[in-house]
């Protein structure tokens, strides 16, 4: 007997798909309602910290440098009033083996592949967690096959999206590339049933258990540097796991008082599935057409519960404008001597206003950076830019709008952040919950968990209930 | 001829036509194909570009598709010059002057 490969047959065998892919019945940790036990999810199916440790030790990932950004802090002192201008440090995060931090993520991924007997592994992503993946498996002697969304209908590819396909294709993996759509999930299960391969994902327990090793490894470097734990860590932040991952990291750690502050590109008005938008974008991670929804309904990932959850941990959470995050790739470049970005930059541009908020004695850490290659470089994407049909201003970031225009700030003091109303994005994340669960009650459970998810309080998830007309 | 039996080339394919496409995309995506490429061996004896081939991935995967390139190369490069960044360097070091340097 032939299986049915059409799209709403193959869409509909995608539990069993997953189940296979990934070697975990995420079953038993639902409560058949809104809530599931995230913490027992963590704990059984993922490692503890001193194990990822080793895992990550023995391929050289992890343990990246702090570095001192003195010629940045002094600058944004320049713009800050007296006393204030927090000391601004950058984990090196591009020193891991792929040239970013999803190296962690990928070097728990593919351990636990290799210990459950797979022959390879296979990851949908488009940005650096593809190379890192396939490093990865290099190592451990997987196959490897990274999917990437990469083309529009004229079959013009996103020039950053092109070269992390090269690095892929360098460490030996098979790259699939197709033009722009969120059926890549159609054929990323293909894929998955056709080679019994494990699926990689970026949001399974060991995937986000391999980022809090850096969130740990900040806190400790900075007691041994500054005899202290840093005051504000800023994540640059997409689909959640870099920020969930380095905030249980730093919390294993008892660094309770750190602040967590995502940060996003805005792309607001761009619509991620959209054809002729795709190029239109500088930005192809780390920006809102990530941030917000996956903020917003954390289980739209590609396992059934994803344990990247922002909301959770954030206190803050920030945007800024496409070019604010190139122009701070080149004083980074052209001020500490690092050419690194630009899109793990957004975290820095945040910083460099943040910082101006802090007094000097505080401590604010951008948690990574990584590395920069041919096509993912401000000149050729902002060549790529051009050739789009994108203005290059030079003036306030303010007049900003995606898919029009990239405005580079004029002087260091235009660098501008806007910050997102969380309770906003708790109320979106608890409508989302109610509506695809399709409830009209939730019981006590649920609304310890909502309230949790949220890092809110049972007064507030009431709140938004009452207003929903949702019972409990 | 084009390609013979075992040369690197990349192969295009449409996995769902205009109609096939999930409901809840943008109209514009809805109304083009999702596209595929892929590169690998040559597994026919020979071929011209065009040719619907087979080929061997790098890891060994056997996909279907039209013959487009015979030796692809990556052809995303450093861009042209942008003036518009020329600015933002020379600019923050006069700020700073004499206070630029990381020995204090």
């Amino acid at each position: 007997m032939t299986r049915d490969m059409s799209y709403e047959a193959v869409m509909a065998r995608r539990g069993e798909i997953m189940k296979k892919a990934i070697g975990i019945d995420y079953d038993v940790f639902e409560s058949g309602s809104i809530s599931f036990d995230y913490e027992r999810m963590m704990k059984e199916t993922g490692y503890s910290l001193q194990e990822i440790e080793e895992i990550q030790k023995r391929t050289g990932v992890g343990n990246t440098p702090i570095l001192e950004l003195r010629n940045l802090t002094k600058l944004a002192r320049k713009f800050a009033p007296k006393g204030k201008g927090a000391r601004i440090f950058i984990k090196d995060e591009a020193s891991n083996p792929s040239g970013s931090f999803k190296a962690r993520r990928a070097a728990t991924a593919c351990y636990h592949a290799k210990k459950l007997g797979y022959k390879g592994v296979i990851a949908a992503t488009s940005g650096n967690y593809g190379a890192a993946v396939a490093s990865q498996a290099a190592m451990q002697g997987l196959k490897c096959i990274v999917v990437q969304e990469c083309y529009d209908s004229r079959g013009v590819g996103q020039p950053e999206i092109i070269e992390k396909a090269r690095a892929c294709e360098a460490y030996g993996a098979e790259v699939v590339q197709l033009s722009v759509g969120p059926e890549l999930f159609y054929t990323f299960l293909v894929l998955l049933e056709e080679t019994g391969f494990f699926n990689a994902s970026l949001y399974s327990p060991f995937g986000i258990a391999g980022v809090e090793t850096l969130g740990y490894e900040i806190s400790m470097q900075f007691r041994e540097r500054e005899g202290r734990d840093p005051d504000a860590v800023v994540i640059t932040n997409a689909g959640g796991g870099n920020l969930t991952g380095t905030a249980r990291g730093l919390l294993k750690a008892g660094a309770i008082e750190t602040k967590i502050i995502g940060a996003s590109v805005s792309l607001e008005g761009l619509h991620m599935a959209s054809d002729t938008q795709f190029n239109k974008k500088s930005f192809t991670t780390g920006h809102t057409g990530f941030g917000i929804p996956f903020a917003t309904w954390p289980d739209r990932s590609d396992v059934p519960r994803s344990a990247a959850r922002p909301l959770r941990y954030l206190d803050r959470y920030v945007t800024m404008n496409q070019g604010s995050v190139f122009y701070m790739t080149e004083l980074l470049a052209q001020l500490e001597g690092l050419e690194r970005g630009p899109a793990g930059n957004t975290s820095l541009a945040a910083a460099f206003k943040l910082a101006q908020e802090m007094d000097e004695d505080k401590i604010i850490v951008v948690q990574e950076t990584e590395y920069t290659g041919a096509g993912k470089h401000i000149n050729p994407q902002l060549t790529f830019a051009r050739e789009n049909g994108i203005e290059i201003i030079i003036g306030d970031p303010a007049d900003e709008i995606p898919g029009k225009n990239i405005v580079l700030p004029k002087d260091p003091s235009f660098v501008m952040i806007q910050d997102l109303d969380l309770n906003r994005t708790r109320r979106s994340y608890i409508r989302n919950a109610i509506n695809n669960m399709n409830i009209t009650e939730v019981n006590n459970e649920d609304l310890e968990f909502l309230a949790k998810d949220t890092k809110s309080s049972l007064e507030f998830v009431k709140g938004i209930l009452d207003e929903l007309g949702v019972k409990y | 001829m084009d390609a013979k039996r075992g040369d690197w080339v990349r192969i295009h394919n449409t996995i769902l036509e205009v109609g096939q496409r999930a409901k809840n995309i943008p109209e514009d995506t809805q109304n083009v194909p999702l596209e595929v490429w892929v590169k690998g061996f040559l597994v026919n004896d020979s071929a011209k570009i065009g040719d619907t081939v087979k080929v061997e991935t790098y890891i060994g995967r056997i996909v279907e598709g039209t013959l487009i390139e015979v030796n692809p190369y990556y052809k995303h490069d450093y861009g042209k010059a942008v003036p518009e960044l020329l600015y933002i360097g020379r600019q923050a070091r006069e700020i700073l002057g004499e206070e630029a340097g990381n020995n204090d």
